[in-house]
């Protein structure tokens, strides 16, 4: 196992550095779809140059990275591709959560081998393929072309990407202390990942084997206490980048910024058209539909997974990565790296063809329909922006066939792989 | 949603697709077909009209009545060429001066990857001068750029002399807003492109100039004017630009409308329009000239000194004199009149033209074909790809190629790899390998560059099914379904992308390719298939264009003759890939060839 990873690592690591050495470095660092205003690398070095200065690195309408990020970089700037050797890290962290979550689920298989129906044993793991999927997260991550964008362009997402990892691996280790102050520093990166409490809670509480009942107090206790760890640690984090800073300039800067989407710069996301669209006084309004979509999907999907809480959290970070407002091709590379460790569900994905061949059209056309719109001036936003939603659309059925394929997994754990109706005749499962 | 979660409908579907596959690709290709050629059907077209509101109802009275005085500049000029055996720039630098303009001098140079043997040259060294009429009206932010080529010999003479006789009216003239640069360039686009980098700070192909001493403000549309005679009987307008690009549409509307208003004989592609659109003569001289300019745009060179600046965002076009319609006369007043009047709408832009369609295809200068109505006809050939993906063998195969552990992911990466190294050497051989090849062969450098090419496409077809066979042994069942899906894919994006950017070149590919591509398999007879496969290859794609093209210009050409023009059609788009950045070799050579042997070795599968 560790001979592969090695060896997957040294591959990554290679494409990278030759990438950052060629000449495409600086092509890709430019390319809207890899990078956002949120985290630029030119915008950073900017920042930077404003805080040697003297003056706040909020001054202007620049820069939007959080306070700790600035100070990071202002000691590590010189080493400035450490950014690229942080992803491979957070990769490390993915396959060692994986491994944990292999372990866990190899006793699981263990126990549950004799609760299922005898002609559900095919859907089950077998030790051995479980053994993989580490390996392949490794290889989806570190070898996705998403990421690899996102990392020659120096984009902090990747930064953002470890925290998340680093937080999932904690909850999955069973640390509740450490995983809600990481829960905390990624939200004070970049606010989505807030709808992660739900899962982590829900991931923590059927450790603890705590059913999730209103009228429990030891329900209740263990929520608080987790809100407790989390609050406290994100009043704390605010409260050291203020000061840091000396001023909450950083509030309407950084989060300002992701709520009432002021940018308007093209990106793969779904805000930026829509917005340059509307009309002034509609704006608010939609803003808040728009943003209150990423955060709705939290209550049914918690209610609807509450026994599955690692698979909410996939479910959850696919839904930031889509619906947020300057989403990269580094958010849906995140969420893709998850895709090996339900490779059980492949049986029951009915449009995973489809999926796939949507998002590699995409993909090819964002730079083509790009460069007919800025460079030669043939074609226009409109065309851009088609890309854009059918990417989404992709997205959007990916996740739901990802879905779809869970639930009928566990329908057919529970009631056997040959369902029959009533009159002895083979049934299908419909989802209406 | 419901067709695609409802399992019975789906398998209802699917069941469809597949019973019906063969016969509905079928169909879809004669539709596609049918469809392309239907557009040149008059009924199928649109009249085109102006869209620009700024050059629409504004009124322009055209007063230019120097022609004759052109005339004898021409002589002038002409006298002072052959005595300076080229540009003579200092006589030009004069005569622009004495005109009232601020004049400059660029000089540049630039060694070709290898000999040009259509143009005699290989280390090209030259001047262009431009003046700048600067406008009395507005804050000079704006400019408008005329063009003419200073070309060898006794050509073009006239359309340079023209160019200061405008000069001189139009400094005259008190209603210009944006600046007017005239610009005398040498080495025909080779002036062109240094103009063009030393005036937007770019280098991006290696050409040596000195930078411009004089600027005006961003250049919102060019004309250039080649004339060679005193008298023209008729005007052509040319727009197939670098890489297919076309200028706005309204461009070519306000040139038919001035020559409409002067009474000028005007043409597209050389071709004259016809009134009687529901004759069979009628629609076949429309498809000829509709097919006259997917050819030319296919090719992706800049047919004239526009094509150059429509790269940096300026919608520009070529007016080119032709003396063969002996009834009808034009003099020099009369064109003066015309670019006056052109020049002067174009004045009145308060915007950059946008207002048009920029993908179009035109069977006559008053009728058009916008997007919309020729994208199906290529949308049709693409889909077959699609259904052939969709084919229920090969979508199986790709669910069981997302199991690592199956064969099938590595088998293709072999083929794939060796395809696109293949194409690689393609790509980077033929101008490096051109001194060791002439060294060892009795042939000219350009003749290395193109047999080379040629040699290393042949090789390509032994090459890759041979290595594939010895890396990794018998090729299995799995192992081409998994291939061919991949290679289809690959084919269907890189096709759609090509006909974003350039519609002709990707529909000529996929006339050519999809046929053979969707329907080989291994187990065909090897021998039969291999000669239609080569036939449909890239490169006899360009040899059928060769000659389809001398047919359409009424010059037909025998076989030898056209094997001459194919050869100096493949020196050609290497230059123009070196020296302009046109993308057609590029393209054919790394992606299209490449995945063109994808399928070859399918047929050589097991």
């Amino acid at each position: 196992m560790a001979a592969p990873l090695t060896l997957l690592l040294i591959v990554a690591v290679t494409i990278r550095a030759v990438l950052f050495r060629s000449s495409w470095a600086e092509l890709i660092s430019e390319r809207v779809e890899v990078v956002s205003p949120l985290n630029a690398w030119k915008r950073v070095v900017e920042g930077l140059a404003l805080l040697d200065l003297g003056v706040s690195p909020y001054s202007g309408d620049v820069f939007h990275e959080t306070p700790f990020m600035i100070y990071l970089f202002h000691f590590v700037v010189d080493y400035a591709e450490i950014v690229f050797m942080v992803s491979p890290g957070l990769v490390f962290c993915l396959s060692r959560f994986l491994t944990s979550l292999y372990l866990f689920r190899k006793q699981k298989y263990a126990l549950e081998s004799d609760r299922y129906p005898a002609d559900c044993l095919e859907l089950l793991r077998s030790p051995k393929e479980m053994f993989y999927i580490p390996l392949k997260v490794a290889m989806f991550y570190l070898l996705n072309p998403f990421t690899i964008l996102s990392c020659v362009a120096k984009s902090t997402c990747g930064l953002n990407n470890a925290i998340i990892a680093l937080f999932i691996l904690c909850t999955l280790k069973g640390s509740a202390l450490l995983s809600g102050i990481l829960l905390a520093l990624a939200t004070y990166q970049s606010i989505y990942p807030l709808t992660l409490f739900a899962p982590a809670l829900l991931f923590f509480l059927q450790r603890l084997y705590i059913p999730v009942n209103l009228r429990r107090s030891s329900f209740w206790f263990f929520t608080l206490q987790y809100a407790f760890i989390y609050v406290g640690s994100l009043v704390v984090i605010t409260g050291l980048s203020f000061f840091l800073l000396g001023s909450w300039d950083f509030i309407p800067s950084v989060y300002g910024f992701i709520f009432s989407v002021p940018d308007l710069t093209p990106n793969i996301g779904l805000f930026w058209y829509f917005f340059a669209e509307m009309f002034e006084h509609f704006r608010l309004f939609f803003i808040c539909v728009f943003q209150i979509n990423v955060f709705f999907y939290t209550i049914p999907l918690s209610i609807k997974l509450k026994e599955h809480p690692v698979f909410l959290i996939f479910m959850q970070i696919a839904i930031i990565s889509i619906f947020k407002s300057y989403p990269t091709v580094g958010d849906v590379a995140l969420y893709m790296a998850f895709l090996p460790a339900w490779s059980h569900l492949y049986r029951f994905l009915r449009n995973i063809f489809l999926v796939s061949c949507v998002l590699l059209a995409c993909s090819a056309l964002f730079p083509v329909l790009w460069h007919l719109w800025i460079y030669a001036g043939s074609a226009n936003s409109n065309f851009y922006y088609a890309i854009t939603l059918l990417f989404n659309f992709g997205q959007i059925l990916l996740v739901s066939d990802y879905f779809y394929a869970y639930l009928r997994r566990e329908h057919h754990l529970t009631h056997g792989l040959y369902l029959k109706k009533k009159d002895g005749t083979e049934a299908t499962l419909v989802l209406k | 949603m419901g067709l695609l979660s409802d399992p019975n409908r789906r398998k209802a579907l699917t069941g469809l697709l597949t019973r019906l596959n063969t016969p509905i690709c079928i169909v879809c290709y004669l539709a596609g077909i049918v469809w392309f050629m239907g557009l040149a059907f008059e009924p199928f077209t649109l009249r085109t009209y102006m869209s620009e509101n700024a050059m629409g109802s504004t009124m322009v009275e055209e007063r230019f009545s120097s022609g004759e005085r052109a005339l004898s500049l021409a002589k002038e000029f002409d006298a002072h060429k052959r005595q300076a055996r080229g540009m003579p720039v200092e006589w030009l630098v004069k005569a622009m001066q004495s005109r009232g303009l601020e004049v400059f001098t660029q000089s540049f140079s630039r060694k070709l990857p290898f000999p040009d043997e259509n143009k005699e040259r290989y280390m090209v060294r030259g001047t262009n001068v431009y003046g700048i009429l600067r406008a009395p009206r507005a804050p000079r932010t704006e400019a408008l750029v005329i063009t003419a080529p200073c070309s060898p010999g006794n050509t073009n003479n006239q359309a340079v002399a023209l160019l200061l006789a405008l000069a001189q009216y139009f400094r005259n003239q008190i209603y210009w807003a944006k600046d007017i640069i005239f610009l005398v360039n040498e080495h025909d686009l080779i002036g062109t492109q240094a103009w063009l980098e030393g005036y937007h700070h770019t280098n991006i192909t290696g050409m040596e100039y000195s930078p411009l001493q004089g600027r005006a403000g961003s250049i919102q549309a060019a004309l250039s004017l080649e004339l060679s005679s005193d008298v023209i009987t008729s005007l052509d307008l040319v727009l197939e630009g670098l890489n297919g690009q076309l200028p706005n549409l309204d461009l070519a509307n306000l040139f038919y409308a001035f020559c409409q208003k002067l009474g000028v004989l005007c043409t597209i592609q050389g071709k004259l329009q016809r009134n009687d659109w529901d004759t069979a003569e009628g629609y076949t001289h429309a498809a000829q000239t509709m097919m006259l300019m997917v050819l030319k745009q296919a090719c992706g060179r800049s047919w004239g000194d526009h094509g150059l600046f429509l790269r940096y965002h300026i919608e520009a076009a070529s007016v080119r004199g032709i003396n063969s319609f002996r009834h009808y006369k034009t003099d020099a007043t009369t064109i003066g009149r015309l670019l006056e009047g052109m020049v002067r709408k174009l004045n009145n832009l308060l915007e950059r033209l946008h207002q048009s369609y920029f993908f179009y295809l035109l069977p006559s200068l008053s009728r058009f074909v916008s997007i919309g109505y020729y994208m199906p006809a290529f949308g049709l050939l693409a889909v077959i790809l699609l259904l052939r993906v969709s084919f229920p063998g090969l979508c199986h195969c790709f669910s069981v190629s997302l199991q690592p552990s199956s064969p099938g992911v590595l088998t293709v990466l072999t083929p794939v790899v060796i395809s696109h190294l293949t194409g690689v050497a393609l790509y980077l051989l033929p101008v490096h390998l051109q001194e060791m090849a002439v060294e060892h062969f009795p042939v000219s450098e350009t003749e290395a560059v193109v047999l080379t090419a040629i040699a290393i496409y042949t090789a390509g077809l032994a090459l890759p099914h041979n290595t594939q066979r010895l890396l990794s042994g018998e090729g299995t069942e799995q192992g081409w379904k998994v291939l061919k899906l991949t290679a289809l894919l690959y084919l269907a994006v890189l096709l759609g992308c090509t006909a974003l950017i350039n519609f002709s070149l990707g529909f000529i590919l996929a006339v050519t390719l999809v046929p053979i591509t969707a329907s080989i398999t291994p187990h065909m007879p090897k021998a039969l298939y291999a000669v239609v496969m080569v036939l449909l290859s890239p490169a006899f794609t360009i040899l059928y264009c060769v000659f389809i093209y001398q047919e359409l210009i009424e010059a037909p050409v025998s076989v030898s003759e056209g094997w001459m023009l194919f050869l100096s059609v493949i020196s050609q788009g290497i230059l123009d890939h070196a020296l302009y950045g046109s993308l057609v070799y590029p393209l054919l050579a790394l992606f299209i060839y490449p995945c063109w042997l994808m399928f070859w070795n399918i047929l050589f599968w097991n």
